[in-house]
């Protein structure tokens, strides 16, 4: 019997807690707590968010109208360019790290990060290629212009000749955010890998953990592919090289492999912690343990590997042969099984549970509705007839925005509401967390559903002005836009003031088990410090006569006293 | 706020999670995905080669392999001489370490020089077309490896004469026998892929 009375390490240190849990400078400071390193992130990511939102309602305000009346379509094609790039590398990736890092150390009773000093080098990472990102609006020859997916030769004419030009710049940050994102990526898997509770095998590890996993691994191999093209476009851009031109004898289809190698996985490494989010939230909100637990953390891994075969799907219409065609399609359609898995356990945990439709279960029934959506059109455009015929058009922005807002930024949405008590220790207001989530689903519903008519019925993507005959969806898309603006008026208020003058927080107010629920909240600096439970079964046994780790109610009891 | 937890009480022992010793995980997970923009650019290097009607630069017709095989046979011999720099460390044997070490950097320092006096010879550049291009992308490429690699041998070689430093563990000096032979199986690959599919 050991009788837990002081915390050695904190006796033996110099300075026991230099920083305490509620210095708030301490989230601007070169901090190498993971919990602070991830509020950082998500707070640096929504800021983006609302920039990227605001160059989305600038478009949307260009395409209420049929002709290009309010920007030259020359600073249209900036303003979509910057918006995919804000929206993926400044929103995007570092909210998804932001929720990594809080989560994945708790959920897997570690004290931090396996590499601390490069997890906050990794978030310092993002403030400097986000600030070269945005000074690209004030370079001769404004932002980069060739679309988020950067193709040569559009992306290398340097039409001005100017040495630092937008897209040069463009080329910098997003190295910068891939160094970033490798740093984070090696420090999640070894954590995950070396750094899990006693008693936590693989087959016991939180499903947010495995697609944690998955989607790092997808990282580590895809990213550097995408960094290797991006360093060809670079010399191609600035040291003449002809990697990518014609003319030269290079190959700008030799780019888009490159590209699409990573840029299509990174689509999962977007979604896979989604897909996790689903996984944990569901159980808790529906009582109930979810349906097919090790299926579904397999399929994350099926999910990776298909993943990594599909990308040639984006380039059916460039010269790609026939064969090459059939085969990716087969491929493409082969991820709708691992998927297809997930969404059958996910509606198979819901059904005749006891269902709580707070705040973060809506937003994860409005994603899981909505990604059974996307997932649809998404199997219609891995059919080649089908692209071929609607590629480059409003089908396939509609369907992208399906899956990257409707499903991953509602699963975020989720995530933040679901964990907001746990490490602010404040508890948010519920009405105004539903006034978010109607005003939200509203918006993303009536401004990407109509796009899917416009795109079939072929309105081109990434132009200023376009036929009249396209002009009733667009009006639609546009009041979608705004009322998604203002749905971010009600969450803003409600993230401030909860956390500035919220309820206090209990430790485990969803009623929800997992090693993180049962740390005070917010958690003390190192978690579970020494007495780092027993993990004896999977977190999903609710209403199961299972006990979750050993000695339950000593941590249950602890936490409310520190509480 | 931790007195007040006297009276609580666990029943079982506490489990316990490694602090450190994560190093060379990191490093082993770092090196795999370093090795994809190799692959990436040795597969751009082949597509190109394949689909190219003109690959090599007008006047040339292929590249001279003496002094690149003089390169190779250096490096990869290093490659053993570094793996008998670590055995003197492990038997503790800190001279031994210090002098093996050491001539590793010389034949890796001599590997930068020959690829110097390769690249002053040659008669295309950067802009030289798409092989042109390819050529010095990834031998530089490699070649800022192989410094790297030398950089980091010399701060081993500096933190051996700090006191009692190798007592305990001998991680980076590892990790850096590690790299070193990741930089010698590249160089593998890259000499049969430019040097000997002419």
């Amino acid at each position: 019997m050991t009788i837990v009375n002081y915390d050695p390490r904190l006796v033996k240190s110099k300075n026991p807690y230099p920083k305490g849990p509620n210095d708030w400078k301490r989230f601007f400071s070169f901090n190498t707590d993971a919990k602070v390193i991830g509020i950082q992130y998500i707070v640096t990511a929504l800021f983006f968010l609302l920039i990227g939102g605001l160059l989305a309602m600038l478009i949307r305000g260009e395409l209420i109208t049929p002709p290009s009346d309010l920007f030259d379509p020359t600073v249209y094609n900036g303003l979509y360019t910057m918006h995919g790039t804000i929206m993926l590398f400044l929103f995007l990736f570092p909210i998804l790290s932001g929720l990594t890092n809080l989560l994945v150390p708790p959920m897997i009773g570690a004290p931090d990060m396996a590499f601390p000093k490069l997890n906050a080098l990794a978030f310092w990472l993002v403030p400097v290629f986000s600030i070269i990102l945005l000074l690209s609006f004030f370079v001769p020859g404004g932002p980069a212009s060739s679309g988020w997916w950067s193709y040569p030769p559009i992306s290398i004419q340097n039409p001005l000749g100017q040495i630092i030009n937008g897209e040069m710049l463009w080329i910098i940050a997003i190295s910068l955010s891939g160094i970033s994102s490798i740093i984070g990526a090696v420090n999640f898997v070894t954590t995950i890998i070396r750094m899990r509770a006693p008693g936590m095998g693989f087959f016991k590890m939180p499903i947010f953990i495995w697609t944690v996993l998955a989607a790092q691994l997808l990282q580590l191999l895809g990213l550097p592919a995408l960094t290797g093209g991006a360093i060809m476009l670079f010399f191609d851009l600035t040291f003449g090289t002809s990697f990518f031109r014609i003319e030269g004898g290079g190959d700008p289809v030799l780019f888009q492999h490159f590209f699409w190698f990573y840029s299509h996985p990174a689509v999962y490494v977007m979604v896979l912690p989604v897909f996790g989010i689903f996984s944990e939230l569901f159980p808790v909100y529906s009582r109930k343990p979810l349906f097919g637990y090790k299926f579904v953390a397999v399929a994350s891994f099926g999910i990776t590997i298909l993943s990594l075969v599909v990308w040639v799907h984006h380039m059916f219409y460039t010269g790609t042969p026939m064969w090459m065609r059939n085969l990716f399609m087969f491929t493409t359609m082969l991820i709708a099984v691992p998927t297809g898995v997930k969404v059958f356990a996910w509606i198979a945990t819901l059904w005749g549970g006891n269902i709580r439709l707070t705040t973060p279960m809506l937003f994860c029934l409005g994603g899981l509705f909505n990604f059974i959506f996307g997932g649809i059109t998404g199997v219609m455009l891995a059919t080649v007839p089908v692209d071929i015929h609607v590629g480059n058009t409003y089908f396939v922005v509609a369907h992208f925005h399906y899956i990257i807002f409707n499903t991953i930024a509602f699963g975020i949405f989720a995530a933040i509401y679901h964990w907001f008590p746990k490490f602010t220790g404040k508890m948010f207001y519920e009405g105004l967390g539903k006034v978010h989530f109607a005003l939200t689903f509203i918006g993303a519903t009536l401004n990407w559903l109509p796009l899917h008519w416009a795109g079939l019925l072929g309105m081109p993507r990434r132009v200023a002005s376009y036929d009249p005959e396209f002009a009733i969806w667009n009006v639609l898309a546009s009041i979608g836009a705004f009322i998604l603006g203002v749905a971010s008026i009600p969450f803003i208020l409600n993230m401030v003031s909860s956390w500035v003058r919220g309820k206090a927080a209990p430790p485990n107010p969803w009623k929800a088990i997992g090693l993180e629920w049962l740390l005070p909240s917010p958690p003390p600096h190192e978690n579970f410090e020494e007495d780092i439970p027993t993990v004896l079964n999977e977190p999903y046994c609710y209403g199961l006569d299972k006990p979750f780790v050993e000695d339950e109610q000593f941590y249950i009891e602890k936490s409310l006293k520190e509480h | 706020m931790l007195t007040e937890n006297q009276n609580l009480t666990l029943n079982h022992k506490p489990g316990h999670i490694k602090h450190d010793g994560h190093n060379m995980t990191g490093f082993i997970i770092f090196l795999c995905s370093e090795s994809i923009i190799f692959f990436a650019f040795f597969v751009g290097y082949s597509v190109l080669k394949i689909s190219s009607p003109v690959w090599y630069p007008e006047g040339i017709n292929g590249i001279d392999v003496k002094m690149p095989l003089i390169n190779t046979v250096i490096l990869v011999s290093s490659s053993f001489v570094i793996y008998f720099a670590e055995k003197y460390l492990h038997k503790k044997n800190l001279w031994g370490f210090r002098i093996i070490w050491f001539i590793t950097m010389l034949m890796g320092s001599y590997f930068v020089y020959g690829q110097y006096v390769e690249w002053s010879e040659l008669s295309f550049s950067l802009q030289s077309g798409a092989f042109g291009g390819m050529f010095y992308l990834l031998t530089g490429f490699h070649g800022l490896h192989v410094i790297t690699g030398i950089l980091l041998m010399g701060l081993m070689l500096l933190r051996s004469f700090l006191p009692d430093n190798y007592k305990g563990g001998e991680m980076g000096v590892e990790s850096v026998s590690l790299f070193w032979h990741f930089v010698d199986v590249i160089w593998i690959l890259l000499f049969g892929l430019i040097y000997l599919w002419q």
